[in-house]
């Protein structure tokens, strides 16, 4: 379609007469948080370039197995999986992206913890983060209890006195199969998934956090944390940067 | 499809025998599977690894 203005409206600006509205609103306010570049970068800085970076990221692409397994399995349903040998395959691939989910989820905290990854504005980072973990043990839970086997019915009975015990079990009941299969497939996964959506955008919006400034550094530089996007902190200065950071 | 299976059951039951009660670990009130303790030892390792091992990099410009 030519209109003769192509230019503001592909370039994202929109036209001068339309900026009232509320697309028009939503998408500048989206594109001056997130630009292009910004959301999706081609460089980091120098201090990236080590392995405990990649956690993140592969806990991510386990989540990424972990959905697309657990969308065939619901495919094709409880007797494939359990009776069909692709269907166990497939039932194992789940299970085990699970395990290499949390594996690499806490390799990661871990090493969040010790650089202090909170630091400048990135405690929602942090704290989603936390929550995805928190909501994930559930999401893991459920799906032991989506078992049907003796290891659910054990699981489900030792739990049930845990979780009554705290009052909830009147509207999470872990002995209601049908209840806990619905929360492991539907309810659980879209909130993980939107939790990790939010930590990854809320990562790339802040930065990654400056390395603390080495012992040694002049005290001006070493004291407070950045609190910009500018990475006005330590380090700020003595790391090369690669990019947008 | 038998013969897979018996020779795939003998190739990991040799590995880890999973026939009888899981083993524990008791240390005053702690008390935790030896899987759960080995998992936890292998993220320590991998933890370590990923800090001391050197990440290569790749062409461009800066260092
Ligand atoms: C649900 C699982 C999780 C996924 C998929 C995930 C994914 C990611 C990714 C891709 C990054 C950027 C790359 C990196 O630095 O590794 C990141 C950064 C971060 N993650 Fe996670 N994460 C998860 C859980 C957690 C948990 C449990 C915590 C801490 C309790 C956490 C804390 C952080 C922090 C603080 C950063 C920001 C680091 C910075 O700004 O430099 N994450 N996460």
């Amino acid at each position: 379609m030519t209109t003769g203005t192509e230019t503001p409206v592909e370039s994202g600006a929109g036209l001068p007469e339309d900026s009232h509205q509320l697309s028009a609103k939503l998408r500048g306010a989206a594109v001056a948080a997130l630009p292009p570049e910004r959301l999706m970068p081609d460089r980091q800085p120098a201090y990236v370039a080590s392995w405990i970076y990649v956690f993140g990221a592969l806990t991510l692409s386990a989540l990424g197995v972990v959905i697309v397994t657990g969308l065939v399995l619901a495919i094709f349903g409880p007797s494939w999986w359990h009776l069909s040998t692709t269907g166990l395959f497939v039932n194992s691939l789940h299970m085990w992206s699970v395990e290499v989910f949390f594996f690499a989820m806490v390799v990661h905290l871990w090493g969040k913890f010790f650089m202090a990854a909170w630091r400048g504005r990135r405690r929602a980072t942090w704290i989603t983060g936390v929550v995805s973990f928190v909501v994930s043990v559930g999401a893991a839970f459920t799906g032991y209890l989506s078992q049907q086997n003796f290891d659910s019915q054990w699981v489900s009975t030792q739990a049930k006195d845990g979780i009554n015990s705290t009052g909830a079990g009147a509207i999470f009941n872990v002995t209601n199969f049908g209840q806990m299969l619905m929360w492991h497939i539907v309810l659980l996964p879209l909130v993980v998934v939107a939790l990790v959506g939010v930590h990854v955008l809320l990562v790339r919006l802040r930065g990654v956090v400056p390395p603390f400034a080495p012992p040694d550094a002049p005290a001006t530089e070493a004291k407070g944390t950045p609190d910009s996007q500018g990475e006005v902190g330590p380090n700020s200065q003595a790391v090369p940067t690669e990019g947008r950071s | 499809m038998q013969m897979l299976g018996a020779v795939k059951d003998s190739l990991v039951g040799s590995l880890i025998n999973l026939t009888g009660p899981g083993k524990y670990v008791h240390w005053g009130f702690i008390q935790i599977s030896v899987a759960n303790l080995v998992v936890i030892g292998l993220m320590v390792i991998v933890f370590f690894a990923a800090i001391l091992i050197p990440f290569r990099r790749h062409g461009g410009r800066g260092r």
